[in-house]
């Protein structure tokens, strides 16, 4: 299904849709909030962005100094050019483990290689442990959000599905109750569990090792109880210097959610005695999109989920609108990238208004880029970009509903429009103090100039 | 089954494609030495109150102490060595019913809160986060103003593992509502000496 046709069904439901789109908004406002406390924020998000354009241009050897230290440190190093090697070499060490059931805490790659079906199709039991992804799991659902993966749920249906699985009170919708309900669960998991998977937030060239960033702990809980830990790692996480740290641990968590830092931020450079830990160094397209020059940065994200807490279209229309396992702005630039096909309406669910690039960290043009797969999109596969407008047409100009939330959420129209098109003031934009700019192009222009 | 052979290539793979990308020099900035204004220990203490942990005094945390009636206490601090009730095990896996884990943090970050420790303050990794409620003991002339100078003192020194610890164990899953106690600790309490 196509954006537009998505997004209809997520506005299906007014009163959650209103309340998706009023709590990332809050999310948003806090992040707005602290970044103000920072009087140095702006040199901040300057440095990250110069220190991951000076990663990217030097990708290769910092690659090598990470593998060489991480090797030095007595960590296992494996490389995979893709998702299906990535899931190869986790198999083939569970299996040399003789381990039936892990657990894994957030990883978006480990998402993105599609890696539980494939350890559920050999027999292993995955165990995803932060509490907003264990609901989705329990869902059968991807997470729609890549920082708070349940967001698109209401305590109501927690309440509903833990009754069915944890056995906790009908009808008992206190988040404290469940959450501890969970707690319990999921202890019993991280202390039978022999093998712990983790993301990786970053990875240090200069030191070989590699930072874990969560609230919950939950990472903590499983590797430091496992024999072996397996971190699944982009190969564009690195960063050349210790020190570097201190910019990005100032700006992820200020950035994603609003606190000053996450409340667990482990450096893990050798195992502990008698144990074991990998990292797989996954491509899976990265190389492809650093050889694109007009995208390459997009691969200078840090995963904060900024730009979808601020972004109209994905505030208004929910994570899995987008189909992809990275939803959002950056979603809609990393995306087409890995399919340009499947995705190709993702570039067009966006209003341009800019509002992604200002408040991401790292300084990535996210809305030129997003500008720029259009012509990409349109123009190089000019057969597919005709069935490309037609299918836009018929998805938004269909349906009332989407109609009128692209129509009011287009550039010029934001400006003037009176609070009555949706249930959304739209006056959201001038609470935000970060202005964007003006686009390009709007999206009826874009339609005027490519509906041929 | 991915033999030894392919690994090699999928490295060489990798590393090739990056190679054969032209790349303009980007120079690597410096950082510069970011401060912050005002009185350390107020701020970090205000920063852990916001991350939901509490500072206290070592007469306070005396206090407390005994009205928890705890039945396993690990403390790894000189200030508190005789609240010890249990030796640390081989296992973690033992610590599973640990009521309370005192153990020693090597410097506090008054911007947020964040206190350094590695393995030689932790005894066995999984300490800090299994125990059910966890004390730091942390020497107040060890709190820094910035992350910037978090780094600069703990610079590349070795430890396995090491983590910058600001508050319990939380999560805001379940519709943003925030709830203590996720996986990990319940509560965190900072005494500051
Ligand atoms: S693109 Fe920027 S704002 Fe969006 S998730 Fe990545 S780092 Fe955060």
């Amino acid at each position: 299904m196509s954006h537009p046709a998505n997004a209809t069904e997520f506005l299906k439901d007014q009163a959650k849709a209103k309340w998706h789109d009023e709590t990332l908004w809050f999310v948003r406002d806090k992040r707005d909030r602290i970044s103000k406390t920072i009087p140095e924020w702006e040199t901040l998000r300057e440095l990250a962005s110069q220190i991951k354009d000076h990663v990217l241009a030097n990708l290769g050897s910092y690659l090598e100094d990470f593998e060489r230290n991480a090797l030095k440190n007595g960590i296992h190093i494996h490389w995979a050019t893709d998702a299906e090697e990535h899931n190869q070499h986790v198999l083939r060490i569970l299996q040399e483990k003789n381990c039936k059931a892990i657990v894994k805490s957030k990883s978006i790659l480990t998402e993105e290689c599609h890696l539980n079906p494939y350890l559920e199709k050999h027999g292993i039991e995955v165990v995803d442990t932060d509490l907003g992804e264990r609901i989705v799991q329990f869902l059968n659902q991807p997470p729609s959000h890549i920082v708070l993966p349940a967001i698109h749920l209401k305590k109501g249906e927690i309440s509903d599905l833990f009754h069915e699985k944890l056995q906790t009170e009908k009808g008992n919708h206190d988040p404290t109750y469940l959450t501890q309900a969970a707690r319990i669960h999921l202890r019993e998991k991280f202390l039978g569990a022999k093998v712990a998977i983790t993301g990786v937030n970053f990875g240090i060239a200069e030191t070989g090792e590699f930072v874990v960033c969560t609230n919950e702990g939950n990472a903590d809980m499983g590797v430091h109880l496992a024999d072996v830990h397996i971190a699944c790692m982009g190969i564009e996480k690195i960063l050349p210097r210790r020190k570097d740290l201190g910019v990005f641990l100032r700006l992820l968590a200020r950035s994603a959610t609003g606190q000053p830092i996450t409340n667990y931020n482990s450096h893990f450079r050798s195992p502990a005695r008698g144990k074991e830990i990998h990292i797989i160094l996954v491509d899976n397209g990265r190389t492809a999109q650093l050889a694109r020059e007009k995208f390459k940065n997009s691969l200078k994200c840090i995963r904060c989920g900024a730009c979808m807490n601020t972004c109209p279209i994905y505030r208004r229309s929910g994570g899995f609108s987008y189909g992809s396992t990275v939803p959002g702005p950056i979603g809609s630039i990393l995306s087409p990238g890995l399919d340009m096909k499947k995705h190709s309406t993702l570039p067009f669910a966006s209003t341009l208004c800019g509002s992604c690039s200002d408040v991401c960290p790292v300084k990535i043009n996210i809305h030129e880029q997003l500008y720029e797969w259009r012509q990409e999109i349109t123009k190089t596969h000019g057969e597919f970009g005709k069935g490309l407008s037609m299918k836009l047409a018929s998805g938004i100009f269909k349906s009332p509903l989407a109609y009128k939330i692209s129509g009011s959420l287009m550039r010029s129209a934001l400006k003037t429009l009176p609070d009555s098109l949706i249930y959304h003031p739209l006056n959201t934009w001038g609470k935000s103090r970060n202005l964007p700019e003006t686009p390009k192009e709007t999206f009826q222009q874009w339609y005027q100039k490519n509906r041929s | 089954m991915v033999s030894k052979e392919q690994i090699m290539s999928s490295r060489e793979r990798i590393l090739s494609a990056i190679a054969g990308v032209p790349s303009e020099s980007k120079k690597l900035p410096e950082i510069p030495a970011f401060r912050l204004a005002g009185d350390l220990e107020e701020l970090f203490a205000t920063a852990i109150m916001g991350n939901k942990g509490e500072v206290l005094s070592k007469e306070e945390f005396e206090k407390w102490l005994p009205t928890m009636h705890f039945s396993k206490v690990i403390s790894l601090s000189n200030h508190f060595k005789t609240h010890s009730t249990h030796e640390l095990p081989e296992d973690p896996h033992e610590l599973e019913d640990l009521g309370l884990a005192i153990l020693e943090g090597q410097l506090g970050v008054a911007e947020n809160g964040a206190i350094w420790m590695e393995d030689s303050n932790l005894g066995l990794r999984a300490l800090p986060f299994i125990t059910e409620h966890l004390a730091i003991v942390l020497d107040r002339n060890k709190l820094v103003e910035t992350m910037h100078q978090g780094y600069d003192l703990i610079g590349n020194a070795s430890s396995g593992f090491g983590l910058f610890i600001a508050g319990p164990s939380k999560t805001a899953d379940i519709e943003q509502s925030l709830v203590i106690g996720a996986h990990g600790a319940k509560s965190l309490r900072v005494v500051l000496i």
